[in-house]
């Protein structure tokens, strides 16, 4: 059994979805349930994956028995595993959370939603676990097209903003299959590992350049990477409250995580650092997403749409860790991709819960929520001090690892950069506070003893709120034990080039 | 150096940390008992630090360390003898505070009182653990935490004044936050280590001179912003909007107490004597604090609001600290040391009668003070004593910290800084003394027939005590805690090992 889970991690996903139609035919009511079970057996076959490349170093799983180059291998090591683990346990986490707000949300859309919701997942395991370029599309292309398919079942104004979306992903999933087929050509390979070893001869063929800039244009569509982002505040904003609490912290990281495979695997840092100064580009781009995505969540009234800006941000901080190109900064940028997958996922999923209960997403109109909703507006409170990077949340942590990364690397600039996001996400975030806590509604109750009776506390469902508070409990235990995270996951998930 | 192995500084930050959450639990239903754990905890965290005492007195230092973030800096706690002053003087004041605060909110019937005690119970916890970091890191770590626990305390009021009040507050402290965080990450990268060392770990050769200079000042900024050093003082009159026991807390105990001790331990356990004395700083510094000295105790001649007088009277004072500091003579360290707790006893006592005052008759303005003494004689006999202290007479303790002080300019061979000292102990009476005179010589405004009728016993009780011990650690500045002691040993080690 143990041996078969990266089998089981995808297979198991990829057949549950198709039987949702099924069910969800027989009893509608089912649907929930089978998809938390299913993604609860995902969730322990990431454990179990994790646990044996822990033990026993990193492995590979042939598909089907086919030996590569030729069969698809299923490549473990420890970055893999880690983004299996987070990409697992954020969406079982949303799963648990999203039956209340399918209910509401999308009341005749249940079971399409659940089997699409379920694809997506696969595929972002399927990305995470393939050592195989081409098969690495494929997984791409499933949880696209599902995304897709997701957001435009949103709320008013999503099918334009999926539109757009599909455009933009189509274009970045061609660039991505452009940079494949041109690697195929030169190499005749596709298996990862087989071009890491082939490819360090041929660094000075033109077409291995050109595969690589196909490969970095595409991940920066698919990841939403500043400039190529413009898609994705809409499409995440208008999604389903549990797509948006999805998507927006997994799809960013995944590509993320292509980034880094094939920039420091399939590629070797040297290329990628010194043949073409992508890295001077990406770091320079990213300095500029962490302004600009910081300026424009300024600007927005609505939550939500605020959160998108910051997101691309935050993209914008692990793209600047993997580019000042040192093993600190890049251990920054893998734990901020784990951190803010967590964050992320703890702040859409809260905004669900408070549109779901108040009914509005306005800032301006959140007043005493502390009254209402003393939970959830706890479990934002912590969540707001991490993104700010108030220690011993874990936001803190990956900052301090990023920071020390731009240091080694000398770039002041970018230093600066990471710091006054800070302060922005403090401003963006306090607003918040400041409004739900310290902005009473009536001046009536300043001094009635503390007893209010205008607000009646009006907590979210527990399905909701469950996920919500084991995500912030989670931020703080991850700042927590951030020491124990890189010594014994992501020093070795550092590319051993560094 | 004798090292003890020990678990009793986690404690005494864990203590009020649960009680903070015990508050949160048990909720605005149940204020006695809520009250109770406020109580206890103070209590349990004072009889935890004193039993390190004699530990410290021994030369020993106790040790705990909690987790590793990073292969060479852990969350750990060293208690030393200057750590051992700042966690005294914040443990003791922290019961004076704990009965005053329940006798003065429930006297105005505060509102959100749960929030206050949390976030009380909070800031201390911090401050205790900002006195026994080990090193920067574990130093910022439960800095940020004060600066956010600070927070809700300073917006307590909720009014539009509270609220910018608060925003301006979290402005200076988070900018400060980051330029610390950067400063602390530069010294990383510079030294490899973070751990304190009594006379300084950065060596000569860690960086250019103009890098080592660069360094200092941020530091300097990152700590003067909670120390008040101008220009960078401006949130702390502003946050005068606080509750009366909150600015007790600010000022005496907790927030500024903390930013005056990172001052220090830059000073004195960073950089160190040697380094300071070679790169000339310390002359710079000492300069630039006297404008502070001077500047602050001439605004405070113009400060009609009682609170802001004070404000600028304890800025004033800090500056006193740092500048007996960077003097860097054994005699000006051990003042400056000594003035740390002896300002905290006399201060406290003077925003404790401010609240007081303000509780019995909801007067707040110097001018409207005429006759008070007459109605209230304990609580402004007990200004009077903080105040005559704060001027610098015998036997009052703030004698002795000014004495060591002068003594400390005198060695140094810098005559200015020793009419530095004396211009702020005149300004300080210059300030007090009409205030005094008022309350007990003027009359009455028409009308008001002079009658004794003092505030709440839980708020008279705490002012009489804090202001008697002021008294008799002027006569015996060893007495119950040997604060002379344990300043002198600090001092010793600071100057033995540079």
């Amino acid at each position: 059994m143990a041996e078969q889970f990266p089998a089981l991690i995808i297979v198991v996903p990829l057949i549950a979805a198709f039987f949702i139609p099924l069910i969800g035919w027989w009893k509608k009511q089912l649907c929930y349930p089978w998809v938390v079970a299913v993604l609860v057996v995902t969730f322990i076959s990431s454990l179990g994956i994790i646990n044996t490349v822990m033990t026993t170093g990193k492995f590979s799983y042939r598909l089907g028995g086919w030996a590569p180059p030729w069969g698809i291998e299923y490549a473990l090591d420890y970055l893999s595993a880690f983004m299996l683990v987070i990409v697992s346990f954020i969406s079982l986490m949303v799963a648990v959370y999203s039956k209340k707000s399918v209910e509401k949300e999308l009341p005749e859309k249940t079971v399409p939603f659940y089997t699409l919701f379920l694809l997506l997942i696969t595929g972002l395991l399927g990305i995470v676990i393939t050592g195989d370029v081409f098969n690495l599309f494929v997984f791409l292309e499933i949880s696209s097209l599902s995304c897709y398919a997701l957001i435009a079942i949103g709320e008013e104004g999503a099918p334009i903003a999926a539109f757009n979306y599909v455009i933009m992903g189509t274009i970045g999933a061609c660039f991505y299959l452009l940079g494949v087929g041109y690697l195929y050509v030169a190499t005749g390979s596709l298996n990862m590992a087989d071009l890491a070893v082939i490819l360090p001869n041929m660094y000075h063929s033109k077409i291995i350049l050109v595969a690589f800039a196909f490969f970095t244009v595409g991940i920066m569509i698919k990841g939403a990477i500043f400039p190529l982002h413009i898609w994705m505040p809409d499409a995440y904003s208008t999604a389903p409250s549990a797509v948006s609490a999805l998507i927006a912290p997994l799809m960013t990281k995944v590509a993320a995580y292509v980034m880094i495979r094939i920039m420091f695997t399939i590629f070797q840092p040297r290329f990628s650092v010194e043949t073409v100064p992508v890295m001077t580009i990406l770091g320079w781009l990213s300095f500029i997403a962490i302004f600009a995505g910081g300026i424009k969540a300024l600007a927005q009234t609505d939550l939500k749409k605020m959160l998108v800006y910051i997101l691309v941000a935050e993209v914008g901080y692990i793209v600047m860790g993997v580019s000042v190109a040192n093993k600190i900064g890049l251990t920054g940028a893998i734990l901020h991709i784990l951190n803010d997958a967590f964050m992320m996922a703890c702040l859409f999923l809260i905004v669900g819960a408070i549109s779901y209960r108040i009914g509005t997403r306005d800032i301006h109109k959140l007043h005493n929520l502390n009254k209402i909703m003393p939970f959830t507006m706890g479990a934002f409170t912590i969540t707001a001090l991490s993104m700010v990077g108030i220690p011993p949340a874990c936001g803190f942590f990956s900052k301090w690892y990023l920071i020390l990364g731009t240091i080694e690397a000398g770039q002041w600039a970018f230093a600066a950069a990471l710091l006054c996001s800070s302060l922005i996400n403090a401003v963006l975030f306090f607003r918040v506070i400041e409004c739900a806590y310290f902005k009473p509604m009536e001046p009536a109750y300043a001094n009635d003893g503390g007893e209010t009776h205008m607000a009646q506390r009006d907590e979210a469902p527990l399905t909701m709120l469950v996920p919500i508070v084991i995500m912030a409990a989670g931020i703080i235990l991850l700042g927590i034990f951030s020491g124990n995270i890189i010594s014994s996951i992501i020093q070795f998930a550092v590319p051993a080039s560094f | 150096m004798d090292v003890v192995c020990s678990s009793r500084p986690l404690w005494a930050v864990l203590v009020s940390m649960i009680a903070a959450f015990l508050i949160l639990a048990t909720g605005e239903k149940n204020r006695n008992i809520r009250e109770s754990w406020t109580i206890i905890a103070a209590l349990i965290k004072f009889l935890i630090v004193f039993s390190m005492i004699p530990l410290i007195l021994q030369g020993k230092v106790i040790e705990y360390t909690l987790f590793t973030f990073y292969p060479g800096i852990c969350l750990q706690f060293r208690v030393d003898a200057f750590g051992m002053m700042f966690g005294l003087v914040a443990s003791s004041l922290w019961i004076a505070t704990s009965f005053y605060s329940i006798g003065y909110v429930r006297s105005l019937n505060e509102h959100a009182q749960t929030r206050y005690f949390f976030a009380f119970a909070m800031c201390l916890s911090s401050a205790i653990g900002i006195a026994f970091s080990a090193n920067l890191l574990t130093f910022l770590v439960f800095y940020e935490i004060l600066t956010i626990a600070t927070y809700p305390l300073v917006a307590h009021k909720e009014t539009p004044e509270a609220i910018i009040g608060g925003r301006k507050y979290l402005v200076y402290t988070l900018v400060a936050g980051c330029v610390l965080l950067f400063a602390i990450a530069m010294t990383y990268y510079l030294t490899g280590t973070l751990d304190f060392k009594a006379g300084g770990f950065i060596g000569e050769g860690s960086g250019s001179n103009g890098i080592l200079i660069l360094l200092f000042i941020m530091f300097i900024l990152g700590f003067g912003v909670k120390a008040g050093i101008m220009p960078m003082h401006e949130w702390l009159p502003t946050a005068m909007v606080a509750p009366t026991p909150v600015s007790a807390l600010l000022h005496a105990v907790a927030v500024v107490k903390a930013g005056v001790f990172g001052c220090l331990r830059v000073i004195l356990y960073v950089f160190g004597p040697n380094l300071l004395h070679d790169l000339g700083l310390w002359i710079l510094l000492a300069y630039f604090i006297s404008i502070t000295v001077v500047g602050a105790g001439l605004l405070a001649l113009g400060q009609d609001h009682l609170k802001r007088r004070l404000a600028f009277s304890t800025i004033n004072n800090l500056a006193i600290i740092i500048l007996g500091a960077i003097l860097l003579t054994k005699s000006s360290m051990t003042g400056g040391i000594l003035h740390l707790a002896n300002h905290a006893f006399m201060k406290i006592t003077l925003f404790f009668c401010a609240g007081a005052i303000y509780v019995k008759t909801h007067k707040e303005y110097v001018s409207q003070l005429d006759g008070v003494g007459r109605q209230m004689p304990m609580t402004m006999g007990a200004f009077a004593i903080g105040a005559l202290g704060l001027s610098g007479l015998p036997p009052i303790n703030g004698f002795i910290s000014k004495w060591f002080l002068c003594l400390g300019a005198l060695e140094a061979k810098q005559i200015v800084f020793l009419f530095v000292f004396l211009t702020s102990a005149m300004l300080d009476a210059a300030f007090f003394f009409p205030i005094i005179y008022n309350s007990f010589f003027k009359k009455l405004p028409a009308g008001i027939v002079p009658h004794f009728d003092e505030a709440p016993m839980l708020m008279v009780i705490p002012i009489t005590i804090t202001a008697l011990l002021s008294i008799i650690f002027g006569i015996a500045p060893d007495a119950f805690v040997s604060f002379f002691s344990i300043a002198s040993l600090a001092v010793q080690n600071i100057l033995g090992a540079g």
